[in-house]
């Protein structure tokens, strides 16, 4: 591992947060890069698992994806609650076995269920490799099965195993 | 803030409208936590808030501000950026503490621990509540 500039993304990303957050100076750039240097040799003592991006590709078709989820499932999750309980909707709780192992893909598998209104993620069972959900219109569990399993997992699963 | 004049006709009603659309969801995502009545339920309510009606609020920030100073202006975009992945967390922490709960509790509506079940996740005062349970139940 490079031991002057460990984690160069993070470094770079910190630099232009920095700077975009301040202005664009020659005063800023300094006091960025040096706050940035700091931050990743820190980073590197907490020595966390390194993420290995293999196929930009997928990860760009997968933010496309989830993208337009998130917004389809805002449109949903706003008609239920709008509509109160003129409708008979099911909530409830299910289980998926998942493939991925990968922290960082676990991570982003998080992510996307969480910030997609309507599902949940409420337990990971790492021994097993079992996530459990709750899913706030439950209708059909196979159609949201197939929704986290062929729609996001597999795409996680080329990006970072 | 009189400088708001010198926005032009189209990005005025650009801005105006995913105002309005983050605002909404926004403010239905807060009536969805207090008029929904289980905790799970509740719990996807205010993501709402979190995704598109952040998201919303962030692309007329950034249409406004590029537009007024003639120049790309994308810092809002962090604030996305933070929102979204730090909500996992508090949800997360949220969920399974009601999980917890629950399960110690006995509650027939959640999912029983799958085993191999880790230490902490064993409720191990079952009996203790049941009998609480139990007793409450008769006062009802």
């Amino acid at each position: 591992m490079n031991k002057i500039l460990p984690y160069p993304l993070l470094i770079i990303f910190l630099i232009i947060m920095w700077l975009s957050l301040t202005s664009f100076t020659l005063g800023q750039l300094l006091i960025a890069t040096i706050v940035a240097l700091i931050a990743a040799q820190a980073m590197a003592a907490l020595q966390p698992a390194k993420a290995r991006l293999k196929r930009w590709k997928s990860l760009l078709k997968l933010t496309g994806i989830v993208l337009h989820d998130i917004v389809r499932s805002n449109i949903a999750v706003t008609k239920i609650i709008l509509q109160g309980n003129k409708r008979a909707r099911k909530s409830g709780f299910m289980t998926i076995p998942l493939d991925l192992r990968d922290p960082t893909g676990l991570t982003a598998l998080a992510i996307i269920i969480t910030s997609t209104p309507g599902t949940a993620w409420l337990d990971y069972n790492s021994a097993r490799g079992i996530l459990l959900l709750h899913i706030f219109d439950l209708v059909d569990e196979t159609v949201w099965l197939d929704l986290i399993k062929n729609r996001y997992e597999r795409l996680l699963l080329e990006i970072f195993e | 803030m009189n400088h708001l004049a010198d926005l032009p006709f189209w990005a005025a009603w650009l801005v105006a409208a995913f105002l309005f659309i983050g605002g909404s969801l926004t403010l239905i995502g807060s009536f969805g936590l207090y008029r929904l009545r289980s905790f799970y339920d509740r719990i996807h309510a205010p993501t709402l808030g979190t995704s598109w009606g952040t998201a919303a609020v962030v692309l007329a920030s950034i249409i406004c501000f590029s537009v007024l100073q003639s120049r790309p202006v994308f810092q809002e975009i962090l604030v996305g950026i933070f929102v979204t992945i730090t909500t996992p967390v508090t949800l997360m922490l949220l969920g399974r503490a009601a999980l917890y709960r629950d399960r110690s509790e006995n509650n027939p509506n959640v999912p029983a621990v799958d085993p191999p079940e880790g230490i902490l996740d064993q409720p191990k005062m079952g009996d203790k509540l049941e009998s609480v349970e139990q007793c409450s139940s008769k006062h009802e």
